[in-house]
């Protein structure tokens, strides 16, 4: 099978300076050029293509950027990640709702209480190890889900309504009709949660990942606070989520506790095992077909969960690594000591 | 409140054990598979919920019951309950097996990790739930009622419920007949030590694709017995049960230690009973919240839960 990573790589590395930046402006023009593609094939039937842009599609990339770090760059199985995108949506809708702060003034707080939930959970789960912390972390996304449920404060079943949308920055106006204005500001988030990991892989904090996905045992011997670091990519990821949470309350409005049920950690789960675990660009690929895919198959009506998940099925069986793994680097060592 | 629970205490007390039996015999595929693969096989819920609508089609479509006609009685009772026990646990089983052959195998030959199995799971668990909720209509299912559900004996002031009593016993049958399996015969052998040492177990000329599925065979046959008996207590069933019942079953196992039969086994009851305790005093809507709290708590003082062995050490 052609392996487009390391193609990818290949070319990217083969460019000079000048090269790489345009390949990098061309992408994001690509990507920002999106919503002018409703009347081609990439049209979704049924669904308004351009709030289905913002919402699954750049909402779960950003999602599946986050939960990358968590699973992806330090090995980490947390099935509870919509957890943080709850409470950073429900901290939007109380504050925005019962406050005079604007959406630009909340995504911070949203953003911290996040974090803080992340370390809250972190710090007890993260002590142990597999498995448990996956039961632990689910666990957690129930409760918080719960307790929106059943608490007068956060509006029980009914949730939130009325929540403000953002109002206009550098002269940008934000109507809730206008999905193009949430999709192209989605992308600068992205843009910057993309710049984030990058510039945190190549930094001691990546490597420290790296080693503890690879052996924890050793890492712990050869001196790498794993437990520290560990939390770290716990609250980063948690950050993202939060992030994504406070940008969604302000663009639907309204939040129930029904939009954050375990079927979405469970789909972000899969967007970054589906598109490769630990690739970034693999994990945007993922949450972007993912997010796609059950609404542009919206014609099969019903049958369109099924669908997915025997495509779920099918792709894990022939890329067990996903669609873009991440690069083979005991690979490359053979090679060269062979040579 | 607290002489009201005493008052009802025997009656919570049953109603949490016929519950947490079929917490066990769920968690008994959840477990056993683990003990195996050492890994979390997320379809088990949606084997949970075909079981229960086997069940339902053999009191329904074999038998012809409906929501009129007479329960029955004597023999004609046996033999519907033993037949629709044995539908259910044959349909799981196998069902069970397809699920390893489809989602797990080629994957483990691969050696792939264990993300990759457990997404591909998740596609088969939802292929599943998603026929079924096509095929009924997104409807719940209510199961027509072939036994009359009888007070037969009285305990301090509970009565007990002729099919809390079938559910408590069967099920404690149903343990020992797994327990005799796994430590006496030459099957139950291998899988222990596939679970132990598969690559020493592959060497000594065991057959890990035949131990695997054997293996979920069983655990299908134990989670479709639970199916059984789940609509034997509620009566009902829908095509989306099987999630809120799969996740309690695990956290069943993980509480006794997951990998560990025996572990299963006291992880089910104390789940049982604990969540009708809660339920009791904080209501049903706050069950969830403090099985996972107590969860946590003995996860953070016993890691490996209250049975469990050191996976570290499994793991090397």
């Amino acid at each position: 099978m052609i392996n487009l990573r390391d193609k990818g790589a290949e070319i990217w590395e083969s460019q000079g300076r000048l090269g790489r930046i345009g390949i990098a402006l061309s992408g994001v023009a690509i990507a920002a050029a999106l919503p002018f593609m409703g009347g081609t094939i990439l049209n979704t039937p049924i669904a308004d293509y351009e709030s289905v842009l913002v919402y699954p599609i750049a909402m779960y990339v950003l999602m599946a950027i986050g939960l990358n770090i968590v699973i992806g760059k330090s090995g980490l199985l947390d099935l509870g990640y919509v957890a943080f995108f709850a409470i950073g949506a429900y901290t939007m809708g109380l504050l925005g709702t019962k406050t005079d702060l604007n959406t630009w003034e909340i995504l911070p707080i949203g953003i911290a209480m996040a974090m803080f939930s992340g370390i809250i959970l972190g710090v007890p789960a993260l002590k142990l190890r597999g498995d448990y912390l996956a039961i632990i972390t689910l666990g957690f996304g129930e409760i918080v889900r719960i307790v929106a449920l059943n608490l007068g404060a956060l509006g029980r079943s009914e949730g939130i309504i009325n929540i403000p949308t953002p109002p206009a920055i550098f002269g940008i106006e934000y109507r809730f009709d206008s999905h193009r204005i949430y999709y192209w500001t989605l992308l600068v988030l992205i843009l910057f949660a993309i710049w984030m990991v990058r510039r945190l892989s190549v930094r001691r904090a990546g490597r420290a990942w790296e080693s503890i996905r690879q052996d924890e045992d050793a890492a712990e011997l050869l001196g790498v606070p794993t437990f520290k670091y560990k939390v770290w990519a716990f609250v980063l990821g948690a950050s993202v989520g939060g992030a994504a949470g406070v940008f969604y309350a302000s663009k639907t409005l309204f939040i129930a506790p029904d939009n954050f049920t375990l079927q979405i950690s469970i789909l972000i789960l899969a967007c970054v095992v589906f598109g490769g675990m630990g690739n970034i660009w693999g994990v945007i690929l993922g949450a972007v077909i993912l997010g796609y895919l059950p609404d542009r198959i919206r014609f099969l009506s019903d049958a369109r969960l099924l669908v997915f998940g025997l495509v779920l099925v099918i792709m894990m069986n022939l890329r067990p690594d996903g669609l873009l793994p991440r690069k083979k680097r005991e690979k490359a060592i053979v090679k060269k000591d062979a040579s | 409140m607290i002489g009201n629970f005493l008052d009802q205490f025997w009656s919570l007390t049953f109603g949490g054990l016929s519950l947490g039996f079929i917490y066990i015999l769920i968690a008994l595929g959840y477990t056993m598979v683990y003990g195996v693969l050492r890994m979390i096989n997320f379809a088990n819920s949606e084997i949970f919920m075909v079981g229960t609508f086997a069940t339902i089609i053999v009191v329904r479509d074999v038998f012809k019951f409906t929501q009129a006609s007479e329960p029955a009685t004597g023999f004609r009772l046996v033999l519907i309950l033993a037949t629709a026990l044995i539908f259910s646990m044959l349909v799981s089983g196998v069902l069970s097996m397809l699920v390893e052959i489809v989602a797990y195998r080629r994957l483990r030959r691969m050696n792939s990790g264990v993300l990759a199995p457990l997404i591909s799971a998740i596609g088969v668990s939802m292929v599943l739930a998603e026929s079924v909720r096509i095929l009924t209509d997104s409807r719940p299912v209510a199961s027509p009622r072939a036994m009359e559900k009888k007070f037969i004996g009285q305990f301090f002031d509970a009565g007990i419920r002729i099919d809390n009593t079938i559910i408590v016993i069967s099920a404690l049958i149903l343990f020992a007949a797994l327990m005799t399996f796994v430590n006496r015969t030459r099957m139950g052998k291998a899988i222990r030590a596939v679970s132990m040492n598969p690559n020493a177990a592959r060497l000594m000329g065991i057959n890990i694709d035949g131990v695997v599925s054997a293996t979920f065979l069983v655990g299908g046959l134990m989670t479709g017995a639970a199916g059984f008996f789940y609509v034997l207590k509620y009566e009902n069933t829908a095509s989306n049960i099987g999630f809120e019942l799969g996740i309690a079953a695990f956290t069943a196992a993980i509480l006794g230690g997951i990998g560990n039969i025996k572990g299963a086994f006291y992880g089910g009851l104390a789940l049982g009973l604990l969540e009708t305790y809660a339920s009791f005093f904080l209501g049903t809507q706050w069950k969830a919240v403090t099985v996972f709290v107590v969860l946590v708590l003995i996860l953070y003082t016993r890691p490996n839960g209250l049975f469990g062995e050191a996976l570290t050490q499994t793991r090397a």
